[in-house]
């Protein structure tokens, strides 16, 4: 069993990724997720206020399926399909971390520093996961799609847009990793 | 309507994520380094899967479940939204190292840390639909 506790490869996860987005095309769908942050807001029926959430989202409950069934999946690969070998991720990179203060991987997804439970305590670090999130969603619509919609469904399909979009990914995510990054940290 | 096949779909990609650790931000963050493959493997190859596999479609002219011509929409064409867009959701990656999928993921696999992410996002999506019309595209 350890192929499933073992980080995967590379060349075996894009290809199920892309598995994915053709099991969607073959049930008539498209592959997005950042369509369901739209839904999210229309549920809570602010459409009546704003016109561009005066929309049938319930025509997108498959898509919140497909996240109940990712937030699960992310469960049970979590708690079940773990091991101290995960993440492990180059050494010039954690030592690049640790001058930054962020703590090593150790197996584990994501920092302490940024995600532990103690940053609710944290202003600072309060107001850095939301307004990355505020990026994230404002981003993601204005541009129509994110990661999966643009740069997997999009490319796959080669669409320009999506190209001018993923480039704008890029261009906007090296300037925070380069430039911002170490000046919160 | 059937549901339940969703479910597994989404089931099956939050394991694929979390397994390629697509949904690490200290994978994301050594992406943007240029300290790793790991990231630009996995994209490169969805992208070459699903190349294939929608040009297989295409040409096939292949039906969807419902016996239905499978359609793929182009993209609405633009330049603005696209170049401004793509640069803010690039700086939100990089910043909080998820994207959308992996920030449910994540929500999912009990890092209750992401929530604030997710509240950021949702609010980022209604400012963006009570801007929309006054925005360039």
């Amino acid at each position: 069993m350890d192929f499933l506790t073992h980080t995967w490869h590379w060349s075996v996860a894009g290809f199920l990724i892309a598995l994915v987005m053709l099991l969607l095309n073959y049930f008539g769908k498209v592959f997005g997720m950042s369509s369901n942050l739209r839904s999210l807001c229309a549920m809570t029926g602010v459409g009546k206020k704003v016109s561009f959430f005066d929309w049938d989202w319930k025509s997108q409950r498959w898509n919140l399926v497909v996240v109940l069934g990712a937030m699960i999946g992310g469960y049970v690969a979590v708690h079940f399909l773990s091991d101290v070998s995960n993440v492990s991720i180059n050494p010039k990179t954690i030592q690049q971390l640790s001058a930054m203060g962020i703590d090593p991987p150790n197996g584990k997804l994501l920092p302490n520093t940024l995600f532990g439970n103690q940053i609710f305590e944290s202003p600072q670090m309060i107001v850095i996961l939301l307004v990355g999130g505020l990026l994230i969603g404002f981003g993601s619509r204005y541009a129509g799609g994110c990661t999966s919609g643009h740069a997997i469904a999009g490319m796959s399909n080669l669409q320009f847009p999506s190209l001018k979009a993923v480039i704008g990914f890029f261009i906007g995510g090296l300037i925070m990793s380069h430039y911002i990054l170490p000046l919160l940290f | 309507m059937n549901l339940i096949k969703y479910l597994f779909v989404g089931f099956f990609f939050g394991i694929v994520l979390t397994k390629a650790e697509a949904v690490s931000w200290y994978r994301i963050y050594e992406m943007f380094q240029f300290q790793s493959f790991h990231m630009y493997g996995i994209i490169m190859t969805a992208i070459a899967t699903g190349l294939i596999g929608v040009q297989i479609i295409k040409r096939n002219k292949l039906k969807d479940i419902d016996g239905k011509p499978i359609y793929i929409e182009d993209k609405e064409k633009g330049n603005v939204r696209y170049w401004i867009g793509g640069i803010l959701f690039g700086l939100g990656w990089a910043m909080v190292g998820a994207c959308p999928g992996p920030i449910f993921i994540l929500l999912g696999s009990g890092f209750l840390s992401v929530s604030l992410i997710l509240l950021g996002a949702i609010l980022g999506t209604f400012l963006y639909g009570v801007f929309k019309d006054r925005l360039p595209h």
